[in-house]
């Protein structure tokens, strides 16, 4: 297993907003350009810092959105009170300075050189890390085959839509919407459970290396039903959000 | 010089008179968030044992049974986790590190605790005796749910939670201090709240 220790200090430095981009009507796209960016490798975090006019400082940990070797993107969803994610999704405009260190963590991570098909299990915003894992192996031209299981609230709450729409070859994603469907949907509905991971993950026999992002619920589920099915713990990573009200 | 955010404003206050309980660069939340880096793990208490080990041997090891049988303290303190909530008065029920220690007996300035799942975290040993440290198995007057690292937990309310190893299954004694699982990925080696020890070179 590979293990990149952070060496020596990690910085905070203000970076420009090139750009916010609305995905659902609560949570946007921000691309950034910090100027020291030492890159950052599929499924790792960085730190936001906002300052008050008070001095008052307000620190969060945001999954990185972008492939490696593209610039630093996080993408926020607007929690009900939060303190931070409502001044990132509503407030912040494209040439705002926004104060940044990164990269965050090794454990999380997915490299192209990395063994097995990909088991991605996404839910809701926690599909963010994932999208970096997807979009690092559309640049490697990486052949491992992913399937992605995401599941949203509802067909406008799926963030990255089209962008999902478009993977192609050795890329299989499938949706369950659990709280609303549009009219004619053919596809799966309600959370998720053993049945619906039997029939969307891949056979334990392939050796895959899932990922699971989401809140506690969601990867509780995913991840022992993953085990259920004859995972291996260690092949089965899992990084969690939600519960605090804080973001 | 810190740029200052237009619009942002502070809504995540403390409550009135207990600021000085929350380290820098926290806040406070009435939830118990969970973070883990895989599969919560369900060992049987019938095969549960929690083991002081050293050099590859274990010098004491404790049944479910035994280790419930030995003194257990209520214990109520704040947590502070490294993605930056803090919990006010937590309140838990727990095992001293120093009863565990003192039968098993130590001569060692660093322990590693290990735990199910494959985790580990390093600690020195200033640092889980003296009544700062405890195996946890209760939380909130029930038993420790295995989300929140039941069966049982360390608990070392003084550092961020993650040095709090959920599923703990034992601490062996080291002659140095090596990083532990989160401590070899870039978190600090240490991890004192008070000083925002949150990365390497924190």
């Amino acid at each position: 297993m590979e293990r990149t220790a952070v060496r020596g200090r990690l910085t905070w430095q203000a970076a420009t907003v090139t750009s916010v981009t609305q995905e659902t009507d609560s949570v946007v796209t921000i691309e950034l350009d910090p100027p020291h960016w030492p890159g950052h490798r599929a499924g790792q975090h960085l730190d936001v810092r906002l300052t008050a006019d008070d001095g008052y400082q307000a620190e969060r940990e945001y999954s990185i959105a972008s492939a490696p070797g593209e610039p630093p993107t996080i993408t926020v969803e607007r929690l009900e009170d939060g303190e931070v994610s409502p001044y990132l999704t509503e407030e912040l405009r494209a040439g705002d300075e926004l104060e940044l260190r990164g990269p965050v963590g090794g454990y999380f991570v997915w490299e192209p050189g990395d063994s097995g098909p990909l088991m991605l299990l996404a839910g809701g915003s926690g599909i963010v890390p994932l999208r970096s894992i997807l979009r690092n192996r559309l640049r490697t031209s990486s052949d491992v085959p992913a399937r992605l299981l995401y599941s949203s609230r509802s067909w406008p709450d799926v963030i990255y839509r089209d962008e999902l729409g478009q993977h192609r070859d050795g890329v299989q994603v499938t949706y369950t919407l659990t709280r609303g469907q549009p009219a004619g949907w053919t596809g799966h509905t309600g959370r998720i459970d053993g049945a619906l991971l039997e029939q969307v993950a891949w056979p334990a026999e392939a050796n895959p290396l899932a990922y699971i992002c989401g809140p506690t619920s969601f990867v509780e589920t995913a991840a022992a039903g993953l085990v259920g099915l004859g995972y291996p713990a260690e092949r089965v990573k899992t990084e969690r959000f939600g519960g605090t009200g804080g973001h | 010089m810190s740029p200052v955010s237009r619009g942002f404003r502070h809504l995540h206050r403390a409550p009135a008179g207990q600021e000085s309980r929350l380290p820098p660069g926290q806040y406070v939340t009435e939830g118990f968030p969970v973070l883990s880096a895989g599969p919560t793990p369900h060992t049987p208490l019938e095969k549960w044992t929690f083991s002081i080990t050293q050099g590859g041997q274990a010098k004491k090891s404790w049944t479910w049974q035994e280790f419930r049988a030995l003194p257990a303290e209520t214990i109520t303190a704040d947590i502070h986790c490294v993605t930056r909530w803090s919990k006010f008065g937590t309140q838990w029920r727990g095992v001293s590190v120093d009863t565990l220690l003192g039968q098993a007996g130590y001569d060692a300035p660093y322990v590693m605790a290990f735990c199910d799942g494959g985790y580990t975290t390093n600690l020195p040993i200033a640092d889980v005796t003296g009544g700062q440290a405890w195996v946890a198995f209760g939380y909130d007057g029930g038993p420790l749910e295995a989300e929140h690292g039941g069966p049982a937990r360390l608990l070392v309310p003084h550092l961020y939670f993650w040095k709090s190893a959920k599923w703990v299954r034992g601490l062996d004694l080291r002659d140095t201090d090596e990083p532990g699982f989160w401590e070899a990925y870039g978190y600090h080696i240490y991890g004192d709240p008070w000083k925002e020890q949150r990365y390497a070179g924190d």
